[in-house]
């Protein structure tokens, strides 16, 4: 095991990869001379080349298509898109064509492209720069999403996206680059699929995904010490296709859940959680399921009003209290 | 044929018939004619109701699909086009018995039933699909040249689409990243005119598509897309430029579609005249009547000839496609994600 940071986790997966196999590529907007804004490619343009590791031009729809068609004949692309909400400009090729080529060539052809995106709320970024995508790509059959929590997670799921012969769509965080973790030192491919029990607790599950699993860490910590309520954590760190088991068995253990997502509730991830709820485990639950979501309004560029549209762990820790009345 | 200086190359000339043999311009007569009969088959079928969803045929725009494969390596050659597919498909060594069973939505089609008309994909011939999104294949063609690149074969991409398509952002992306990058990758666009149903003069600022090309440094040529000899002399010096190594090309035909944009589409836009005066230029009747003046075929020729070609789609492709049985209903979650993949779970390691 070694301490590294997330965006080193992710150097480290691409920079195997690129040397495990001569048709891995990488491409984005500065992820080759400039290293990458998150410095997830740093060193590899020098190390792998220019046809390798590309700069390519402010063009979403273009590039990631380009990859896409790439992919059609044999060449394994990682693709960085800097920002999420860049991505928008990409969805026609991401649900349009990669998503769905497997289903419509009747099997004959597929698309195995990773997409690397940040999404989130950071510091002021507005509007435009603030968005939060996973629920849209979720919501396309043919696609895989993955979120890392954590750098091990952003290593083992990088490795195996590039290896798996869907295409993946994995989300990132823009605040979360520079957390450190443990990372095994031999190679590791982590599943694509299921979810991981992170905090053992008996009283309620708290359900996060990517940055909202250390709000839930936190909540746990305050709502142990502070209100002897035990808090099981599970890290949903696959939302496509979403661990219904998982998610099955950790309510049927607590009884009681919360889903805690960055985005706005509408349409979400902690909508898709709560259906499941109603699917697999109504009859478990003792308490009526919540949700701590972001307020349903585009990012404001006021921190105040920033952090008040984006949920934190205090608003978990509340949400958890009014499932013990008794307890506040 | 218009050229532009410093880009198009130079014209025609008229001798250049002599490129193609008289056994290879009887065989793309046939070629053309068999295209024109399966697309007015399929017609039929579809008022029969054998052929649902849209349907857009070929009819009209025959000599460019088959000038440009016939100067290509068809089955080696990677080509993708927009959702006017069937007989790109067919060109490319497609089984036309397989591209009727995939409209009748059948298993046996080249899809399994999965695409339709829009999305037919043949991959073992190299015909790398079909897209309904317009302008959606032009990175992906850039993409494959990519690939191909990277692998240092000597296939080129090729990539048909209409005008319209150039309206679309992917055009302009496209075009850069295919130029920056040098890559083996032949756009052609069949200028037939219309934007669905939108003539280009009331769409589009620039109106000779080739000229489009120029603002990415790309050579391109514009040809009479009716002349199948024409097209076949005009691609093969384009497709030389891409295959050694020269970067992409972007070639015009100047086109016309008999049919609608689809079939859901009465042609209401276009006036009767201007129909009549590209019948007058029909791709079939221009090679027919130059192989009949050279004393190379008879009219009756090249009546039992379109005889045989109407019993045999009748009697071969229709009667596969009628017997191909549906998909099965269990089946309908498969080819959504690859079966078992390993990495899924984890990997192997």
């Amino acid at each position: 095991m070694s301490q590294m940071m997330y965006w080193e986790a992710l150097r480290r997966a691409h920079d195997e990869e690129l040397s495990h196999d001569p048709l891995v590529i990488v491409m984005g907007e500065d992820i080759g001379i400039a290293g990458g804004t998150y410095k997830a490619t740093q060193g590899l343009y020098d190390k792998y080349g220019p046809e390798r590791v590309i700069d390519t031009p402010i063009s979403e729809n273009g590039y990631t298509g380009l990859g896409i068609g790439a992919s059609f004949v044999g060449v394994k692309p990682i693709i960085e898109i800097m920002s999420v909400n860049f991505a928008w400009l990409a969805t026609d090729q991401i649900i349009n064509t990669a998503a769905k080529v497997r289903y419509m060539s009747g099997g004959q052809l597929e698309a195995p492209v990773v997409i690397r995106s940040p999404g989130g709320t950071a510091h002021q970024l507005g509007a435009q720069h603030s968005a939060r995508m996973e629920k849209v790509f979720m919501g396309i059959a043919g696609l895989r999403v993955v979120t890392p929590s954590n750098p091990r997670q952003a290593y083992g799921l990088l490795k195996s996206a590039v290896r798996c012969a869907d295409p993946v769509f994995i989300n990132e965080h823009e605040l979360m680059y520079n957390m450190k973790g443990e990372v095994p030192d031999e190679e590791f491919f982590h599943p694509l699929e299921g979810s991981e029990v992170v905090r053992q607790g008996r009283d309620l599950t708290l359900f996060g995904y990517n940055i909202s699993v250390h709000w839930c860490l936190q909540a746990a910590e305050v709502l142990s010490k502070e209100h002897g309520i035990e808090a099981e954590v599970v890290d949903l760190y696959a939302l496509s296709p979403l661990d219904r088991e998982g998610i099955k068995a950790s309510v049927s253990r607590t009884h009681k859940a919360i889903i805690a997502e960055e985005a706005e509730a509408p349409v979400g991830v902690g909508a898709e959680v709560m259906a499941i709820f109603n699917e697999e485990c109504f009859f478990e639950l003792d308490a009526p399921p919540i949700r701590v979501s972001a307020a349903n309004v585009p990012i404001p560029y006021n921190h105040k009003l920033e952090k008040a549209a984006i949920p934190s762990a205090r608003d978990v820790i509340a949400a958890a209290l009014s499932l013990f009345p008794g307890k506040h | 044929m218009k050229v532009m200086p410093g880009y198009a190359q130079q014209g025609v000339a008229e001798n250049d018939s002599a490129l193609l043999s008289v056994t290879d311009k009887k065989r793309l007569l046939r070629e053309m004619l068999y295209a024109r009969r399966f697309e007015e088959r399929c017609y039929e079928a579809y008022v029969e109701r054998k052929i649902g969803g849209f349907l857009h045929l070929y009819s009209g725009e025959e000599a460019c699909a088959h000038g440009v494969l016939e100067a290509a390596r068809p089955g080696y050659d990677y080509v993708m086009t927009s959702y006017r597919d069937h007989i790109h498909a067919i060109k490319c060594g497609s089984d036309p018995r397989k591209v009727m069973a995939e409209l009748f939505a059948k298993e046996g089609g080249t899809c399994k039933g999965r695409g339709g008309s829009m999305h037919i994909f043949d991959v073992e011939h190299r015909f790398m699909g079909g897209y309904a999104l317009v302008g959606g294949p032009f990175p992906l063609a850039a993409g494959i040249a990519k690939g191909i690149k990277m692998k240092g074969g000597d296939e080129i991409s090729i990539c048909f689409l209409g005008d319209a398509a150039n309206n679309q952002g992917t055009f302009h992306e496209s075009l850069n990243m295919a130029k920056v990058w040098d890559l083996p990758v032949l756009y052609v666009c069949e200028n037939n005119l219309y934007g669905i149903g939108t003539r280009i003069d009331r769409s589009t600022a620039v109106q000779d598509q080739y000229k489009r090309a120029a603002a990415y440094d790309i050579p391109a040529t514009q040809v009479d897309g009716q002349d199948v000899e024409v097209v076949y002399a005009a691609a093969k010096q384009a497709i030389e430029h891409v295959r050694s190594g020269n970067g992409p090309y972007f070639l015009e035909l100047m086109t016309y579609r008999y049919r609608g944009h689809s079939m859901s589409d009465s042609n209401a836009y276009r006036s009767k005249d201007e129909e009549r005066s590209w019948l007058k230029r029909d791709p079939i009747h221009i090679l027919r009547n130059r192989l009949i003046d050279s004393q190379d075929l008879t009219l009756s020729e090249f009546k039992d000839m379109d005889k045989a070609i109407i019993e045999e789609i009748e009697n071969e492709v229709i009667a596969y496609a009628e017997q191909s049985p549906e998909p099965a209903v269990e089946d309908l979650e498969k080819y959504v994600l690859a079966e078992n993949d390993p990495y899924v779970h984890g990997g192997a390691s």
